[in-house]
């Protein structure tokens, strides 16, 4: 058959061309324009704070040089003669993070298993909600809670341990996370095909050990993810460190003195009366894009820990 | 109606040579009760017939719906057992009440028994464990589905979950089952390479030594061949039919020249009921049931 044959046929009346068209579908075209437009404004939103964050700070380090930022141990912009280096509040960050984690992991990992693994489909679909509640209560409820009930519990346990303190809520951001540990991590889990569950059990393994050595190992990346939002969410976390913490900047790892976060310093300063365009108040950005530059590695880490282990059932 | 079937050769029947021979690892299944006693008294008896297994009258239940009605059959130790059918006549039911999988699943209900050789238990008790069970009942699946974890890691699993912790007695099991899966010389310089780099039926292998490692008495195989080309079904087939000197083997197939080349004896099952059980030459040359001979003809199935 020759071109022109085909040319004819598709122009044959009655029969729709099997051209492309945009026109041919108009409503498709408007609502994929619609799309593409709220995904360009996410994007946008973003690379904006990004911008702003990135040229205040970049105006506080005309006056500090990144050197001082970086490597001085005092963090004290409110002072006559302000410091300004970054560690005080990055050890506070950590240090909080790490105690929320050393409560979190444990506990949500084995909530998840019990959950995916043991519980009956009733009781999994009672408690999930229930735990996920936790995340909708507002976090200056936990931060109340953390300096009024669990850092005098705490106090009984240690003594001489100060009314401000990591260690209390560090615990309670633990708590908080936990929901996001445990939910993601049973998804993970629940994920991992009965096939290989079914290959353990018929070899004489119990529901235990098919649990720790088949569907844990197998179900890693998700479960290694949930970790990374678990971190990024701890270090991210404001109103409990602000209320229970001291804010106090204080270069420490130990998690029974007082001291404060990035986060904790940036809602002080935001909210106190430092003026605008001043390099105290220019030192939050400077902070924030820290934190930023964290979470973002925390991410990243993430991304790549899920390439590495991509689930090959 | 109640179907008895029994092995149509008597030269088997009463093949006391092989005695003792097929009772490789001597852990007691029943959980409680005498069952070392028993199956101390039986071994040094010569009332070994090389029967490995007896079901009867096996009745199983998926919540209300009866998929196995009323099976009694006869397993021989060390031979092939193939069981054909229609899709959905419940072979692999029927395989799986030998090693409990049901128990995994709430809602499933056995009655009846199968009786294990020389314990003679019915390994559907109630004081039977069915992780014991496992250990001394092995299954193959239809998909290959290695754990995500390295080739020696999936041999050695079996060993690991029992407890066995000398390094030594784990590497020469792990070789010893990969040999005997023939697929120890394509793998030996990769032991530590993950399981699913393997080809479909070198994975199939695999979870036949994985299988193997922990030396069971029965393994059963739900369709083994069914995900594979010609030239890896053909080396599963060799290797079951050199298993079978050591173990006793069941085998789900669809396919009948598959069923006539390993297997010894052979069932026919339709809709739940075993239809037809005989030896494979006979069940193919003569059946004694229309519904044996449309199915076997390709009339039906
Ligand atoms: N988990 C289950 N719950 C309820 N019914 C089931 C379940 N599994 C299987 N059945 C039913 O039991 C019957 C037997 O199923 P089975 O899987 O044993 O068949 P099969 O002979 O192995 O078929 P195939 O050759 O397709 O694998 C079928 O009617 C099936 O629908
Ligand atoms: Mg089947």
């Amino acid at each position: 058959m020759s071109a022109s044959a085909v040319k004819n046929a598709t122009a044959l009346p009655g029969r729709r061309g099997l051209r492309r068209s945009r026109l041919a579908r108009p409503s498709e075209f408007v609502a994929e324009s619609l799309l593409l437009f709220a995904a360009l404004s996410a994007v946008a939103i973003t690379l904006g704070i990004v911008f702003i964050l990135v040229r205040e700070s970049a105006a506080f380090f005309t006056h500090v040089p990144i050197v001082d930022f970086l490597t001085d141990i005092q963090w004290t912009p409110l002072f006559e003669s302000p410091r300004y280096g970054i560690l005080p509040l990055l050890a506070g960050t950590l240090t909080v993070s790490l105690v929320a984690l050393a409560f979190a992991v444990p506990v949500g990992t084995i909530t998840a298993v019990y959950l995916s693994e043991f519980a009956s489909p009733r009781l999994r679909e009672t408690v999930k909600p229930v735990l996920e509640l936790l995340s909708g209560v507002p976090t200056v409820v936990f931060g109340y809670f953390a300096l009024l009930f669990v850092t005098p519990l705490l106090q009984k346990l240690v003594p001489g341990l100060p009314g401000f303190n990591m260690l209390g809520p560090g615990i309670v951001i633990g708590i908080m996370i936990v929901p996001y540990i445990s939910s993601l991590s049973e998804d993970a889990m629940r994920a991992v095909p009965m096939h290989l569950r079914e290959a353990s059990f018929a070899m004489g393994a119990s529901r235990l050990q098919t649990a720790v050595r088949v569907v844990l190992p197998a179900a890693t990346s998700g479960v290694v993810a949930s970790y990374i939002l678990a971190v990024s969410r701890a270090v991210g976390e404001t109103m409990v460190v602000a209320i229970a913490a001291g804010q106090q900047p204080n270069l420490t790892f130990d998690p029974t003195e007082a001291a404060a976060t990035i986060t904790a310093f940036i809602v002080q300063v935001a909210m106190g009366d430092l003026p605008h365009g001043s390099i105290g108040y220019q030192s939050i950005f400077a902070a924030g894009l820290t934190l930023f530059l964290l979470t973002l590695s925390f991410n990243v880490l993430g991304w790549f820990v899920r390439r590495r282990y991509r689930e090959a059932y | 109606m109640v179907r008895h079937f029994h092995i149509d050769n008597p030269t088997m029947k009463n093949d006391s040579s092989t005695a003792g021979v097929h009772i490789p690892s001597a852990r007691a299944i029943e959980s409680v009760g005498a069952g070392g006693f028993r199956s101390d008294l039986l071994r040094s008896t010569s009332k070994s017939s090389a029967i490995k297994a007896e079901v009867r009258g096996l009745d199983f239940h998926y919540g209300g719906f009866r998929a196995l009605k009323d099976v009694s059959m006869q397993v021989q130790a060390n031979e092939v057992t193939a069981l054909i059918g229609p899709s959905g006549c419940g072979k692999s039911t029927f395989l799986r009440c030998f090693n409990r999988m049901h128990d995994l699943y709430p809602g499933s209900r056995y009655d009846g028994e199968i009786r294990l050789y020389p314990d003679d238990v019915n390994l559907l008790a109630p004081d039977i464990d069915p992780v014991e069970t496992r250990i001394r009942i092995g299954m193959v699946f239809q998909k290959p589905n290695p754990f995500p974890k390295s080739i020696f890691e999936n041999v050695a699993y079996g060993l690991r979950i029992t407890g066995e912790k000398r390094r030594q007695v784990i590497h020469e099991k792990v070789e010893k089952a990969l040999r005997d899966a023939a697929l120890w010389d394509e793998v030996k310089d990769r032991l530590h390479q993950p399981a699913t780099s393997l080809s479909g039926g070198q994975q199939q292998r695999l979870c036949i030594a994985r299988t193997l490692a922990t030396e069971p008495e029965i393994v059963l195989f739900d369709e083994p061949t069914s995900a594979l080309d010609p030239i890896a079904t053909a080396s599963i087939e060799e290797l079951i039919i050199e298993l079978k000197e050591r173990v006793t083997i069941l085998i789900v197939t669809h396919n009948m020249q598959q069923a006539g080349r390993v297997s010894r004896y052979t069932a026919f099952m339709y809709l739940g009921e075993l239809v037809e059980f005989g030896e494979t030459s006979r069940i193919f040359t003569r059946p004694a049931k229309r519904e044996t001979e449309n199915y076997i003809t390709g009339r039906f199935g």
